[in-house]
């Protein structure tokens, strides 16, 4: 019922194709993949922002959007994630599929068209953007920058990483700071285009019910005017460790809230993207506090009412794992300290064989969700493009059908903490 | 067994009622792995007061959230871990008017339906576990309250509405909570957790006779009359304060405009009034309305904004917002905007690519197997059949929509609501 394709269609240019009747609408995805860093973060976040403004076919928003309505609601959004020490930035699009369109039309074509479009031939004079556009998207950019701080479990998590990695290219946010943005030209973002054109690698994504030779011709026609380079057709970007054993750092800010947020920050030293480390990594974090089975929510939520949530986060790629959670101001060493405890179950081998068992039949379902959902599809796929990886989801199934109680214990281990960081309530107010 | 098959969308909905009156939906999805089940109650945060065998009873704000919560609780000790043990992911969330109980998974489902079932249908609470769940809520509560895109949600209900319940937070206060006993869970649960006040909706590659049989085999074999909801006093047209405004911690304003309609009749009427709301909506202020392009082209708006129709049973209204540096400003826009479109009419074009993009979003968004339960379970309480929505898209015309502009939106029955940054340093 599903057929999968990996093809290079041009030297760094993949394609990763999906042809299916599951859905009733078509998933592209055009993604330049480039080492994220300080320097270019802002100017890579703002590039499809910018482009999505307006192409020489189309060249406003009132233009763009009666094109997209008249192919029945299609859907084109700039895209800007992280993966790793990887930013991902282009173009995902929806479209319904042909079979849901009530007159006989092909709209994939139009829909590929359209989308090269954006990303080829923007707005404007030649060799260069549309100064209104820059200008208004730049604004944008650094008001969604400062907007970090209106969700204040993000803006915790997003101050212990900054701070935690600071010097690493992993404590680089996906979108920038806002003084990089304030600071981009006219010149240097058409520059920081034409590189991306020239020499970043490219993922191309669709996932729908055409067949896959129509898919790649569409693609192919609609890149002829790609400028061919110095492209680099490996795609996995090595992710840095720093060595930090030295003992926790600590952070904190005060704010006018009403909750405590704390973060913290445990490191492994090492990637875990090959996909029997990466399962192990999943079904560790199920077991400690990614599920509602998990350590934390039995423990720091339920057995001690200490907060609504306790969650952690592992990152694959990077070899991090961060644990967040929202508690009353004068609970932080004691939720500090539940957490740290329950990691050292966990190091003991204090796992039970239905923690485990449990653990892994959440992953495994996670997994298998995944490729009944359109969205995280893509996700998925652009994951295994980061890191080089062709294993479709049910690889790691597999893997984590064969995680065993020892590896969990041993990769405990290698976890220590790194970085803690709490969102304190105003200066001088206990509560 | 109804089988019901929407060409259009080539949706099949198979429907089943039970003799104690609890409603029964399947989506039957050939090759999925994954399944949903979506079992829900026509309760929620609004419904405070209301008369259980012919008594009166007014329970303290957040009761229906809080039964969510302690619904999860077992004899044998909790549903949550028993549906992640085996391998699905279960939650649920309380509305103003529906709480839904749910999981998502793969293998395993005919287990997990029976705990679903059994779990909402078994109530088991002690003081001491909800003296617990206090302390637990009352962290989610505080939680809610710093997140500054809810404060400016309610503080827009409480200036819309005087007397309706939509304008109490569905959470309930930390003062509100505390009155709530294991007996306030029981009795609530006793008048609203009956068949004939739920429905439960399926959506996977599954045997829809399992499906009726478990309800028949674990839920009560009969059920009870419904019971009667007071929403008080009726509000005026009029939105009750034309403007709140609070402080909180964020980088920039943020608004959100509300526009006071009157409800639609259950059934048909109702969803025509959400799908051409829908319309208007898009028409006005659109991401591909002339205005829209203007307000963010002039930096008043930005990718956050938003705009849509919501409806509770007896409040229905559209709202949008976003964040901007002048709130104010764009509500003048848009209230001009809608004077210019009455007295000059809509441009067909743009109507006619708008009832298209309507079309196909609605479409899209069937690929959710959530979307089709809990919009199959909402539709049900207010009466309607949602899926025909093709069919009503095509009936609606270009001048119902101007219509529906003139005579829906003024500026007595708009209200706005608006959290702006606290001053550096306060």
């Amino acid at each position: 019922m599903m057929e999968l394709s990996q093809r290079e269609l041009l030297p760094g240019i993949k394609l990763t194709a999906l042809q299916t009747n599951k859905f009733k609408t078509s998933m592209l995805a055009f993604t330049f993949l480039e080492p994220l860093s300080a320097k270019t973060a802002a100017e890579n976040a703002l590039i499809p922002a910018v482009l999505r403004r307006g192409c020489q076919s189309y060249p406003d928003m009132l233009s763009m959007s009666a094109a997209l309505d008249d192919l029945y609601g299609g859907a084109i959004e700039p895209m800007v994630r992280k993966k790793g020490e990887t930013q991902c930035i282009g173009l995902l699009g929806s479209f319904l599929d042909d079979c849901y369109i009530p007159e006989e039309s092909n709209i994939l074509e139009s829909a590929i068209e359209l989308m090269a479009q954006l990303l080829l031939k923007p707005a404007g004079e030649p060799l260069s953007f549309v100064p209104d556009y820059l200008e208004s998207e730049k604004q944008n950019l650094a008001s969604r920058i400062r907007s970090r701080i209106n969700d204040k479990q993000q803006y915790a998590v997003y101050r212990l990483t900054s701070q935690m990695c600071a010097g690493e290219a992993y404590g680089v946010d996906k979108l920038g700071e806002v003084e990089a943005v304030e600071a981009i030209t006219q010149e240097g973002l058409w520059a920081r285009y034409q590189a991306l054109l020239v020499s970043s690698p490219i993922q191309l994504y669709y996932c729908g019910a055409a067949p896959i030779a129509r898919v790649e011709a569409a693609m192919r026609a609609a890149l002829s005017a790609l400028p061919q380079g110095e492209r680099t057709s490996s795609t996995a970007t090595v992710t840095t460790q720093a060595s930090t054993q030295e003992g926790a750092h600590y952070f904190e800010d005060h704010m006018d809230v009403l909750q405590g947020k704390l973060v913290m920050g445990f490191r492994l030293d090492a990637s875990y993207t090959e996909s029997s480390a990466a399962a192990a990594l999943l079904v560790f974090n199920a077991i400690y506090g990614g599920s509602t089975n998990a350590k934390l929510f039995l423990n720091v939520r339920e057995r001690l009412s200490l907060c609504y949530y306790a969650n952690s986060m592992a990152d694959k790629y990077k070899g991090i794992l961060l644990v967040s959670s929202g508690i009353a101001f004068d609970q932080y060493e004691k939720a500090k300290d539940e957490i740290l405890a329950q990691l050292d179950d966990c190091r003991k081998g204090h796992i039970t064989q239905q923690e485990l068992e449990s653990a892994r039949r959440f992953v495994i379902n996670n997994l298998c969700l995944t490729a009944d959902a359109q969205g995280r599809l893509e996700d998925f796929w652009l994951g295994q493009a980061v890191v080089g990886s062709d294993d479709p989801p049910n690889v790691l199934e597999q893997a984590a059908e064969a995680v065993t109680l020892e590896e969990i214990q041993i990769l405990a281990q290698k976890m220590h903490l790194d970085s803690v960081y709490f969102l304190q309530g105003k200066e001088g107010e206990t509560l | 067994m109804i089988r019901r098959h929407y060409d259009t969308i080539d949706e099949t909905v198979l429907e089943e009622t039970l003799d104690n009156g609890l409603k029964i939906f399947v989506f039957p999805k050939e090759g999925f792995g994954k399944n949903f089940a979506f079992f829900a109650t026509n309760y929620g945060g609004m419904d405070t007061r209301f008369c259980a065998e012919s008594v009166w009873c007014d329970t303290p704000m957040g009761v229906a959230h809080f039964l969510e919560h302690k619904m999860f609780d077992t004899k044998d000790g909790n549903a949550l871990q028993t549906l992640s043990s085996n391998g699905a992911s279960p939650n649920a969330f309380t509305g103003a008017a529906l709480t839904g109980y749910y999981f998502e998974g793969s293998d395993g489902f005919e287990e997990n339906l029976d705990t679903l079932l059994s779990f909402v249908s078994e109530p088991y609470f002690t003081e001491e576990s909800v003296e617990k769940e206090q302390g637990i809520i009352g962290q989610e509560i505080q939680m809610i309250e710093d997140n500054p895109n809810w404060q400016v949600y309610m503080k827009l209900m409480a200036a819309l509405y005087r007397e309706h319940p939509v304008r109490n937070s569905v959470a309930g206060s930390r003062e509100s909570i505390a009155e709530i006993t294991a007996q306030t869970l029981y009795q609530c649960h006793a008048s609203f957790y009956d068949p004939s006040n739920m429905v439960l909706c399926v959506a996977g590659d599954v045997n829809p006779k399992k499906v009726f049989d478990s309800a028949k085999r674990i839920l009560p074999r009969e059920g009870k009359e419904r019971v009667a909801r007071d929403y008080g006093a009726a509000d005026r047209p009029e939105a009750h304060q034309s403007e709140i405004t609070l402080s909180m911690q964020v980088s920039t304003p943020i608004f959100q405009l509300g526009f006071k309609l009157r409800p639609a009749e259950d059934g048909a009427e109702r969803l025509r009034q959400k799908l051409l709301a829908e319309l208007l909506c898009e028409a006005w202020m659109g991401s591909s309305s002339p205005l829209y392009a203007r307000l963010y082209e002039q930096g008043l708006i930005n990718q956050s904004f938003f705009y849509g129709y919501e409806a509770y049973p007896g409040c229905a209204f559209l709202l949008s917002g976003g964040e901007s540096r002048d709130p104010a400003a764009v509500r003048e826009a848009i209230l001009l905007e809608a004077e210019r479109i009455v007295k000059e009419g809509l441009d067909t074009g743009l109507f006619m690519r708008l009832k298209k993009a309507a079309y196909g979003n609605q479409v899209r968004a069937l690929n959710s197997f959530e979307h089709l339960c809990v919009e199959q379970a909402r539709s049900y309480f207010s009466g309607e059949d949602i899926w025909i929505f093709p069919q009503m898209y095509a009936r609606i015309q270009k001048e119902d929509v101007e219509r529906a502009l003139r005579d829906w939106i003024s500026e007595e029955r708009t209200a706005m609501s608006v959290i702006r940054p606290k001053g550096a340093g306060e």
